[in-house]
């Protein structure tokens, strides 16, 4: 039982950087219709940027909120000079644009930083916790925590603010929103702002346990996939839980069927994104898209 | 006196199609405009052009202001608010989310939260269903909400794109009895798009008649009300 407790909260922690990961993956989604296959070496490369700034001599959380702006400026930034100009083209035009994001990314972050595994400091105390007789990591429960409270503000953000409102509106009905005099374009640019800004905080929060390099985000962009998929991916409360029910069940499942330990891990992710495919398109949560033709 | 909004040898394309072959109307300031024709006439086309949404030749004016050429989040802001054909609801939103957006463009934040009250004193059934989802609402109850929600605006024109397309004759009558309301007692000029030319011209003082993307006919009202040509074609009697 103790075990168990244990693998569900490490479960729960790995589960939270899915799901923010796979959040940041669903908002371009609904913003655009475009699966941005770089979300997850944005989060590397922005978490490369907080190892350097902390190398600098800047403390953790200060290095960790410049880090937060500059992801979301660059993502900004990236939507105005890269995606805009081939917003009207084909969906699979785009796509391979995000895919060469990733590779340009991935090859830029080589280059800079080298290819050497570095180790990436936690924000959270390292003394167990115990309750009872069960000992939690701390970093687990802080990854938690800090993914809940992003999670709590984001909502905020896109429940009761006009801005955050114009976001899903311009997301809904892109000419509706020109109509009441939202600049859609620059929703767009924002929620690819926002979706770097949650990436580099899944990025910060994940590179303690695996450790920083270039190639450090291509398991997890896997298993986000998986999460926005079993969540539905038109949902983000849906890609939410779809994370934190990925990272459970692959924890239990590594550590109770013997035969997946860790090397076939990764192969569940594959799985649940097959089966959810097969069984349930839309998603947990998703809504099937009818379109007129 | 100039009119308000004025179109002169106004000329939209889709594409390489072209739609509007030189149009020319004007709406008064205070007073109801309506474009008659039947389908595919260019009716909310030559709307869409008012609003920056289709690519025009000739020019617009609001107000000593040429509008061709702005983009539509920026004429919205000149206080020009469109009721789109098909409604343009947020369907996944809930009523009270539509109507803040409505609000979206005005910098008065103070004063929109009374505009609440207003327009729930003309549309009280909004007020009842403000935390339902847009989508669940009866198409009567959709297009209230879309004239609420340009209404949200304090538009000094509203433009309405065929409010009875689909309707029930009662609530049609309803949404026309409103919008006499709302420019009588508030000064809101108007430009009505409709296929109901019977309704449009009890409504409205000024008439264009369009076929095929040209203004055959047009003039007061009360005297296209009487053409022989336009009572035995749009009014059928």
């Amino acid at each position: 039982m103790d075990v168990f407790l244990q693998q569900v909260v490490s479960g729960l922690a790995t589960g939270g950087i899915y799901a923010s990961l796979a959040l940041s993956l669903v908002m371009i989604y609904r913003a655009t219709d475009v699966v941005n296959f770089a979300q997850g070496e944005m989060a590397m490369f922005s978490t490369y940027l907080a190892w350097s700034i902390m190398n600098h001599g800047a403390p953790y959380w200060l290095a960790f909120v410049l880090t937060v702006v500059i992801a979301f400026v660059g993502g900004l930034a990236l939507e105005r000079l890269i995606i805009r100009p081939v917003e009207d083209a084909p969906v699979l035009a785009i796509v391979i644009v995000t895919l060469g994001l990733l590779v340009i990314f991935n090859s830029v972050a080589g280059w800079a930083y080298s290819y050497i595994i570095q180790p990436f400091p936690s924000p959270f105390p390292r003394t167990p916790i115990r309750i009872g007789r069960i000992v939690f990591g701390p970093h687990d429960l802080g990854v938690i925590g800090v993914t809940l409270l992003m999670l709590a503000l984001l909502w905020l953000f896109f429940r009761f603010t006009s801005l955050g409102l114009a976001l899903r509106a311009a997301a809904q009905n892109p000419a509706a929103s020109r109509l009441v005099g939202i600049r859609v374009g620059w929703m767009l640019a924002l929620g690819w702002g926002l979706a770097a800004l949650i990436g580099a905080v899944a990025g910060m929060m994940v590179a303690p346990i695996i450790f920083l390099e270039p190639n450090m985000m291509s398991g997890i962009l896997i298993y986000a996939f998986a999460s926005a998929t079993l969540g539905g991916f038109t949902s983000p409360g849906g890609a939410v839980l779809g994370g934190f029910l990925v990272g459970v069940i692959e924890n239990l499942a590594g550590t109770y069927v013997s035969f997946i330990g860790t090397d076939l891990k990764l192969t569940l992710a594959l799985l649940v994104i097959i089966v959810v495919l097969l069984v349930k398109p839309s998603g947990l949560f998703g809504q099937a898209v009818v379109r007129r033709v | 006196m100039a009119p308000l909004l004025e179109a002169r040898a106004l000329e939209a394309w889709y594409g390489w199609t072209k739609v509007l072959h030189g149009v020319t109307f004007a709406v008064d300031e205070g007073g109801i405009t309506t474009v008659l024709g039947a389908n595919g006439a260019g009716k909310t086309t030559a709307l869409r052009a008012v609003c920056g949404m289709v690519k025009v030749a000739g020019e617009i004016h609001f107000e000593g202001r040429r509008l061709d050429g702005r983009a539509t989040e920026d004429i919205v802001r000149l206080g020009i608010a469109h009721a789109p054909e098909g409604r343009g609801t947020f369907v996944g939103l809930t009523v009270e989310e539509n109507l803040r957006l409505g609000a979206y463009a005005r910098r008065d934040r103070a004063r929109v939260a009374a505009d609440f009250e207003r327009v729930y004193r003309y549309f009280p059934m909004l007020h009842e269903r403000r935390r339902q989802v847009a989508g669940t609402l009866s198409g009567g109850e959709q297009q209230m909400l879309a004239v609420a929600r340009a209404l949200m605006l304090r538009p000094r024109l509203l433009l309405l794109d065929e409010p009875s397309l689909g309707l029930a004759p009662l609530v049609v009558r309803e949404i026309f009895r409103i919008v006499r309301t709302i420019n009588r007692d508030e000064r809101v000029s108007v430009l009505l798009v409709e296929q109901n030319a019977s309704l449009a011209l009890d409504l409205a003082d000024h008439a264009y008649l369009l076929e095929t993307g040209r203004v055959v006919v047009s003039g007061p009202a009360a005297d296209l009300r009487k053409d022989d040509a336009i009572r035995r074609s749009y009014l059928g009697y």
